[in-house]
C-alpha cells in the first residue's frame, strides 16, 4: 500500500486559515488501511478543525465525506454536487488524491492533509516499513525475494557493502542490512552461487529518473 | 458577572474505576454536580474521536479514569488509552487548547476517595483555566 502520515494539525490549520466552509475528504484505499485517511480520521480532523476555529471565535462549517478511492475519476465525480457548498477541501488521500480533486474541480482550493511517505506494508500494528521503490523493473527474484533497491540504503545490486555491521546498516542501527538478509536467505535456499553473478548497473529509465511516468494498456483503453 | 460553572466529562471503566465509584457512594462521598459520567467497558475502547467530540460539544475538561497499568482485565486497555491521550494532548496544544484540559488517571478498585479527589482536582483546574471557548 501507499503509506502516509498525518500532517501536524497546526500545519493544516494554517493552510485553511481564512476559509470557513471546509470539506474534509477521506479515501477508503491505502490511507484507510494505514489509519491516516479513512472515515475515522476524517471525523477526527473535522472535529479538530471545528474546535480550533470555535476557539478562535470563528463560525465554521466542516463537511465530511470518504470516497471509495481518490485515484479514480469516477469516485472523484461523487463530489460534483457537494464542492460548490465549500470554499476549501482538505484531502486525506496520498498525494494522488488532492491532485485528482484539484484537476476535476479547478475552481476550489485543495489542500493535502497527509504526507505520503512510501510504498510498504505493516510489519506490526502501528509500524510500517518500505518495501518497494517503484523502479519499474522488478528484480526481487534474484535476491531471495527481497528488494535491494528499496531496502538497501545505497540500492546496491551487488552487495553487501563494507558498512554492513552484524546485520545492520551503517546509516542507522534501526535499519536492517538487506544484503545480510539476502545472503542468509540465499544460503538457506541453497542458492548462494547465484549471488556470484555480477548484476550490471540497473537501467533507471523505467524509474522516476526517466521523468513523470504514464502507463497505457491498449487492451483496456476504450 | 455570572459564576463560571465548568462542564466536565469523565469516562470511567467498568472495572477498577467503577468499583472505586461504588465505594465512594457507599462512603457518602459525592462528585461535583457538573461532572457527566460515562461508563465504558474498558478505557482501551475510548478513541481520540470520543474525547474530541466531548470538547467539540462544549466540555471544558475531559478526563478518563481507568485501571492501574498492570491490572487491566483486557491486558493493556489503559496503556492504549494513555498513548492516545498523549497524542491528543499534543494535538490540542497545536489547536490552541490547553492540554491540561485532558487527563487520564489510574485508580485502584478500592480507592473510593481517590475517585472523588480526581474529580475535584479537575474541577479546580477547570476554574483556573476558565471556559474552553
Amino acid at each position: 500500500m501507499i503509506v502516509a502520515e498525518a500532517k501536524p494539525i497546526k500545519e493544516i490549520l494554517e493552510m485553511i486559515d481564512g476559509f470557513n466552509k471546509i470539506l474534509v475528504v477521506g479515501c477508503k484505499g491505502c490511507v484507510t488501511v494505514c489509519n491516516v485517511g479513512g472515515a475515522k480520521e476524517v471525523a477526527i480532523l473535522a472535529s479538530a478543525i471545528r474546535i480550533a476555529k470555535k476557539k478562535k471565535g470563528k463560525d465554521v462549517e466542516v463537511g465530511e465525506i470518504t470516497l471509495e478511492r481518490q485515484c479514480d475519476p469516477e469516485y472523484i465525480e461523487e463530489l460534483r454536487n457537494i464542492v460548490q457548498n465549500y470554499e476549501a477541501i482538505v484531502s486525506l488521500a496520498c498525494g494522488v488524491g488532492p491532485q485528482f480533486i484539484s484537476e476535476r474541480y479547478p475552481e476550489i482550493r485543495v489542500f493535502p492533509g497527509v504526507n505520503t511517505r512510501f510504498m510498504g506494508g505493516a510489519i506490526e500494528h502501528g509500524v510500517w516499513a518500505e518495501r518497494c521503490a517503484g523502479c519499474g523493473q522488478c528484480v526481487i527474484h534474484y535476491f531471495g525475494g527481497m528488494c535491494p533497491i528499496a531496502r538497501c540504503s545505497k540500492s546496491l545490486m551487488n552487495g553487501p557493502c563494507g558498512g554492513s555491521n552484524h546485520g545492520k546498516c551503517e546509516v542507522s542501527p534501526e535499519i536492517d542490512c538487506i544484503w545480510d538478509k539476502i545472503v542468509r536467505k540465499m544460503m538457506a535456499q541453497g542458492r548462494l552461487d547465484e549471488l556470484l553473478k555480477i548484476r550490471p548497473p540497473k537501467s533507471w529509465l523505467t524509474a522516476r529518473d526517466g521523468g513523470p511516468r504514464k502507463m497505457v494498456r491498449e487492451e483496456l483503453v476504450k | 458577572m455570572q459564576e463560571f460553572k465548568p462542564k466536565i466529562v469523565a469516562f470511567y471503566c467498568s472495572n477498577c474505576a467503577s468499583s472505586a465509584a461504588s465505594i465512594s457512594n457507599k462512603l457518602n462521598l459525592f462528585l461535583p454536580e457538573n461532572i457527566k459520567l460515562i461508563n465504558v467497558p474498558c478505557t482501551g475502547r475510548i478513541e481520540i474521536l470520543h474525547l474530541l467530540k466531548a470538547f467539540e460539544n462544549g466540555a471544558d475538561m475531559v478526563y478518563v479514569v481507568g485501571c492501574q497499568e498492570d491490572s487491566c482485565q483486557y491486558i493493556n486497555g489503559i496503556l492504549k488509552l494513555k498513548n492516545r491521550v498523549a497524542y491528543l494532548k499534543n494535538m490540542l496544544e497545536q489547536m490552541g487548547i490547553e492540554p491540561q484540559r485532558l487527563e487520564v488517571f489510574s485508580l485502584y478498585a478500592g480507592k473510593g476517595q481517590d475517585f472523588v479527589n480526581v474529580a475535584n482536582e479537575m474541577l479546580t483546574k477547570a476554574k483556573e483555566l476558565g471556559p474552553i471557548y
